[in-house]
């Protein structure tokens, strides 16, 4: 019975004396592994060298700030909702009078956690978030760390900071207080 | 007549024999690594030191600082006199090999040489042959079938290439007349004559030779004692620790010493081309001393006796990356039927040539 049409009959020859003698078959695999050895290697040494990431590279979260360097976010929850492996947790808080330059909108999150290990960067919290707080940046991933815990971003490592001359401080909380000096040194410069 | 030099010179070259194969072998474990990533588009360890040069260090670390294990049921004493004698036997048989022609200081002459015997060859071949007993008895000691299995194989093995080894051997003492490898490395040279290296006058016993040279050192393709698709890792399944560093050392060891011995038989040891030409360059042009002359010429020598050693050595790996291993009849069947008949063939075609005047 045929089964395809590309089948192909293959006749069992007797080797020829070069096939038998076993040295022809010997350089030609040597010259083969010779080619290799003289050609472009594949590996990427990465801490030194990176990859260019593709232009829709969802990395690590940023909680955006607006243009007067208040936090967007507002709690509500929709990035919580949205996110399938239910990585985001959030507690909302009232703004007070005198906070109006930290927050944009009158209920801002008090306690916003993102676990990293859970999180498959959908980016569908993005998608979901109504004030465009929310942000993959797409040229940042979540760092190694040796604690289970260390991979659970709080505020402290996910807002933006207050100018993108500022970038080095992250990780850092700010008080109010700091906030508004610092923001007043740049509009200063 | 040269005098036989003094026996403290005797052990100064022997002590940097004894260190040069430790060095090579210990940077043959990174040159291995190396090659082989390389032969596979990869780039290999780099992270240790610059270009990953301190990488045999960091191994060693890690190979002292295993656990000693040893397995239920099995012989102590001998579980760790198996890679000692391993490692003994790798670190003899370099002692008669000529690393160099004569130096000369002020009248008094040194041989580059460990030790100047007239049974040089032989004294290789048995201290080679010794070195089975150390994968044997490492390999029964364990208590294992498997390490038993591998040993048995490497019994086997080296026995069974030995003989077609000895035969391709002999090819060239019905040239040389000696064993002597100092008198043969000279033979491949003689100043003032036309002399061409014994792998122009024994291309077919080169080849019966660096076949067995990869089955005695246990290397790809015919790595079966330690085959771990097989034998989970042959007669060094129980070992770890220095034990196991020891048993994989001793290979690179060997590797050495039979590239070593491959170029002093087929590639004319110290000898480079046009070497007489050059000293007496130096000594008509130059002003030179005929000695000091003779000693440049030596350590060039020397220094070209190494390429020619690690080329064998990068050749060793070279194959070890490309070819697959031999299935175990096919391995006895190219050693008895195929290796040993070639190599009469080739003493009967060299006592003819030697019959008619050609060699």
């Amino acid at each position: 019975m045929q089964l395809t049409n590309r089948a192909k009959k293959l006749e069992k020859k007797p080797m020829t004396l070069a096939e038998r003698a076993y040295l022809p078959a010997i350089f030609q695999g040597l010259s083969i592994t010779m080619r290799h050895f003289f050609m472009k290697k594949a590996t990427v040494r990465y801490p030194e060298e990176v990859r260019p990431f593709s232009n829709t590279f969802r990395g690590l979260h940023v909680l955006k700030r607006d243009e007067q360097g208040r936090e967007r976010c507002t709690a509500c929850g929709l990035c919580a909702v949205a996110c399938p492996a239910e990585a985001i947790t959030m507690v909302a808080g009232e703004r007070k009078k005198g906070e109006e330059g930290l927050y944009r909108e009158e209920k801002y999150a008090i306690s916003y956690e993102i676990n990293m290990l859970r999180c498959i960067f959908c980016g569908l919290c993005e998608e979901a978030c109504p004030k465009a707080a929310v942000y993959l940046q797409p040229d940042k991933m979540a760092p190694p760390r040796y604690e289970r815990d260390e991979f659970i971003y709080g505020k402290d490592r996910l807002v933006e900071p207050v100018s993108p001359d500022e970038r080095s401080v992250r990780g850092i909380q700010l008080t109010a207080d700091q906030a508004t000096t610092l923001r007043g040194k740049l509009q200063q410069a | 007549m040269i005098e036989l030099p003094a026996l403290g010179w005797q052990s100064i070259v022997i002590f940097v024999v004894f260190a040069l194969s430790l060095l090579i072998a210990t940077y043959c474990t990174y040159a291995e690594r190396v090659i082989a990533a390389f032969l596979q588009d990869r780039v290999g360890p780099d992270r240790a030191g610059p270009y990953g040069l301190a990488q045999p260090l960091a191994d060693a670390v890690k190979m002292f600082t295993k656990e000693e294990f040893f397995p239920g049921g099995a012989n102590k004493a001998l579980f760790v006199f198996g890679p000692c004698l391993a490692m003994i036997t790798a670190l003899m048989s370099s002692a008669v090999i000529p690393f160099g022609n004569i130096m000369n200081f002020g009248n008094n002459l040194f041989f580059l040489q460990g030790i100047e015997v007239n049974i040089g060859m032989l004294w290789v071949f048995g201290v080679v042959s010794l070195g089975v007993y150390g994968v044997m008895i490492g390999g029964w000691a364990s208590n294992n079938k498997f390490s038993l299995l591998g040993a048995i194989r490497a019994a086997s093995q080296n026995i069974s290439y030995e003989l077609a080894m000895g035969m391709a051997l002999i090819a060239v003492l019905m040239i040389s007349g000696t064993l002597s490898l100092r008198d043969i490395t000279l033979q491949q040279s003689v100043a003032g004559e036309w002399h061409v290296w014994n792998i122009v006058k024994q291309p077919l016993g080169f080849i019966i030779f660096l076949v067995c040279a990869f089955a005695e050192t246990n290397r790809t393709p015919f790595d079966l004692p330690e085959c771990e698709t097989e034998l989970v890792g042959g007669y060094h399944t129980e070992y770890s620790s220095m034990k196991l560093g020891l048993y994989l050392f001793s290979e690179y060891v060997n590797i050495f010493v039979v590239s070593a011995v491959m170029s002093v038989l087929y590639f004319g040891g110290f000898n480079f081309p046009f070497q007489y030409e050059l000293r007496d360059w130096f000594v008509s042009n130059q002003g030179w001393e005929l000695a000091s002359a003779q000693n440049l010429i030596t350590i060039l020598g020397t220094v070209g006796l190494f390429l020619k050693i690690f080329a064998f050595i990068f050749f060793f790996m070279w194959i070890r990356w490309t070819l697959p291993r031999f299935r175990y009849d096919q391995l006895m069947r190219l050693g008895w039927t195929i290796l040993i008949p070639l190599a009469v063939f080739n003493i009967v075609l060299t006592g003819g040539l030697i019959l008619a005047g050609v060699i």
